[in-house]
């Protein structure tokens, strides 16, 4: 069948085997290679292999959960939405979540996430205690960083590229509500915006909506939002009974692909003012419910529908920190140049990297999408270079089009992979369209 | 965790089944207990574990071998505690190639689409009767709204379920048990695999669960998952014998 990622750019035609159990997934190991896919949420093309892409959104059950540590162990296939569905209303919720909830568990390891809590708790796989994944033998293995740590390092952020992930456990924290407490500030410009992340390291959440548009003295102006799980004692006196509540936020749905014409440098740039300005009067601080908080975009399904049938390209980096103003300064001056058009454009500070293949390392990360075109595809290749020229790297979740050449020169650390690979007959075992394309 | 007072229990007929899965979960989430019923259900523990945590209710797993007919009656006697929904998803979908030289085959498919679940909800209807409610519901098939030439031993057994059910519901509509047949069109399960089905036609089985909950708690007769169906089978029904006959759909 056809598949693609989120992004709806590359499709390819793939085998599609949808597996229920343990011996569902054994029984398509060894008969060539294979790639795990999880809810697609993969923006290109990490989760797809031609000969066989396995769909473990069936395997999602939930094993058991210990209210005394906030483990839960769980089915790969199981989405990061169902387990707060499941455990908010008791008082947990996800210790890192990235801004998508429909995301899977295996899928949320094998890109080991991020959010807006990086900078001080560290990326998913922080909160991993261990992970059951299948190799290349057919073998079920069980890796933490006591057992078959090295494993257990690759798997992280490796791409699925380690074996077919089954089960993992991981740690929830604990909160008193579902609201955040969210304080809005403003930034005049690129050097605001990064004064006030670095003013905020201790807040627990931390991010920036960044016009891309914007130029000269207000190039990089930002709305930085910063956010504290509120207390039950915080909230107003009416919610104080029922902390949990947050209501059923509306679901809306994009019902078919919109013109193209809509997304011009025009009609961004109007919004970005709206956007901002709006903003700028809502400084100050706010309760704000979790999932308008974490997933402002979920509530809109399918909304990768707005970027037209072609689909969209996602390109996020991260910029080693003493690196990171000439660098960012350097893209978003390609980006106002080019007019191409991003609307969902944000910026965040990363703190300490963890595992052998995670893409967070200390210092800033922007992430943007373009709809596709060849005007585009042209930009975003002008901005690979600006991010090598500035030793940064490319999250490969989001990654639908990059070239060879600039991972690796990117990534040092793939060789070291590619041998930890070889050693473990992975490479002939686990692959997918985009480790084919990276030559990983 | 639910914090309601219990509200009974709903039994699943071939809970291994994708679409029977989906409805134990959703009518787990509104508060039910859930009874298991299928083969070999001893493999049904990983199931009964997640609906118990995610939901906080009870599960039980129950063996239940559609075509022991025999034996069902004893199967209901032996529940924990009578059900107050029962929804049968039981069905197998044979190959027609086999169907057409393997007789055996056939019989299965005709018995375990039609005389095995028509059988229990019969058994569950008589104890329904008995306590003076109860909803009944039969996923039966589109299939089965007319023989095509590429499935009508399982069209033919889903027709004489789907009249099975009509009858029941006019039997039972005056004894304060509801009877609930099911369409679904095609559903995005283990038992269409490799099929190459149009995306906009196919349903997963969390939507039937969805349009089940809804049905039994609108008490609506007939229901189709995705709203096409309706129309897509009311044009296929009236096309003329002579006609379809030479058709290859």
């Amino acid at each position: 069948m056809k598949l693609s990622g989120w992004g709806r750019f590359p499709v390819s035609e793939c085998r599609v085997e949808a597996v229920r159990c343990e011996a569902d997934v054994l029984a398509l190991i060894g008969k060539g290679d294979v790639i795990a896919r999880g809810n697609g949420r993969a923006y290109g093309d990490s989760a797809a292999n031609a000969l066989c892409t396995i769909d473990m959104r069936r395997m999602n059950r939930m094993i058991a959960f210990d209210a005394s540590s906030g483990q839960l162990t769980a089915e790969s296939g199981a989405l990061l939405g169902d387990v707060i569905d499941t455990f908010l209303p008791r008082g947990w919720f996800l210790s890192v979540t990235p801004g998508a909830k429909f995301v899977s568990l295996g899928g949320a390891i094998a890109a080991d996430v991020h959010g807006k809590n990086h900078h001080k708790d560290g990326s998913f796989g922080s909160f991993v205690d261990w992970i059951e994944i299948c190799g290349a033998d057919g073998q079920v293995r069980r890796c933490s960083r006591t057992e078959n740590a090295d494993l257990f390092a690759w798997t992280l952020g490796g791409m699925g590229l380690t074996g077919v992930i089954l089960r993992a456990a991981f740690r929830l924290r604990q909160v008193e509500s579902g609201w955040i407490r969210q304080t809005l500030i403003p930034a005049v410009n690129l050097d605001a915006a990064m004064e006030i992340f670095e003013a905020s390291q201790d807040a627990t959440y931390s991010v920036a909506w960044i016009d891309c548009l914007a130029r000269g003295r207000s190039q990089g102006r930002s709305l930085v939002m910063l956010g504290e799980h509120a207390l039950a004692a915080e909230l107003p006196r009416h919610r104080q009974s029922n902390p949990f509540d947050t209501g059923n936020r509306a679901k809306r749905s994009v019902p078919f692909d919109l013109p193209r014409m809509l997304l011009n440098s025009l009609t961004v740039e109007a919004f970005n003012d709206l956007y901002y300005w709006n903003g700028k009067r809502k400084a100050g601080q706010v309760l704000v419910d979790w999932d308008s908080y974490f997933y402002p975009l979920d509530a809109l399904l399918q909304w990768n529908r707005i970027y037209g049938k072609r689909g969209f390209a996602q390109f996020q980096c991260v910029l080693p920190l003493e690196a990171s103003k000439s660098g960012l300064t350097a893209l978003l001056s390609a980006i106002a140049d080019e007019g191409g058009g991003s609307f969902l454009a944000v910026l965040k500070r990363f703190g300490a990297q963890n595992g052998n293949i995670s893409f967070p390392m200390p210092g800033y990360t922007l992430a943007l999408d373009f709809p596709v075109s060849p005007r585009n595809l042209t930009l975003l290749e002008e901005l690979d270079a600006i991010v090598l020229a500035h030793g940064g790297r490319f999250y490969l979740a989001k990654d639908s089009r990059m070239s060879r050449e600039t991972f690796h020169r990117s990534e040092p650390r793939s060789d070291n992979f590619s041998k930890f690979r070889g050693n473990e007959d992975m490479q002939q075992h686990f692959r997918s369209a985009q480790s084919d394309r990276l030559g990983l | 965790m639910s914090t309601e007072a219990p509200k009974g229990s709903v039994l699943v007929l071939g809970a291994r089944s994708d679409i029977g899965l989906a409805v134990a979960h959703r009518f787990a989430r509104q508060g039910y207990a859930i009874q298991l019923a299928a083969r070999n259900c001893s493999s049904l523990a990983a199931d009964c574990a997640d609906i118990a945590l995610r939901y906080g209710i009870a599960v039980t797993a129950h063996e239940f071998d559609v075509l022991a007919t025999a034996g069902h009656e004893a199967f209901v006697a032996a529940l924990p505690e009578l059900p107050i929904i029962a929804v049968s998803a039981v069905g197998t979908m044979g190959k027609q190639d086999d169907n057409e030289r393997d007789m055996a085959a056939a019989i299965t498919d005709i018995r375990s689409n039609f005389e095995g679940p028509a059988i229990i909800l019969a058994v569950l209807a008589n104890h329904f009767v008995a306590r003076g409610s109860g909803t009944l519901v039969g996923i039966s098939s589109v299939a089965g709204l007319r023989g095509r030439a590429t499935n009508y031993v399982y069209g033919s057994a889903k027709a004489g379920f789907t009249a099975f059910l009509s009858g029941l519901r006019n039997r039972l509509a005056k004894q304060g048990v509801h009877v609930v047949t099911v369409l679904p069109g095609f559903v995005d399960t283990r038992m269409t695999a490799g099929m190459d089905l149009p995306a906009k036609l196919t349903a997963q089985p969390a939507e039937v669960a969805d349009a089940i909950a809804v049905a039994v708690s609108k008490q609506r007769n007939v229901i189709y998952v995705r709203w096409m169906w309706r129309y897509i089978m009311l044009i296929i029904r009236h096309i003329p014998e002579g006609i379809f006959k030479k058709m290859k759909i």
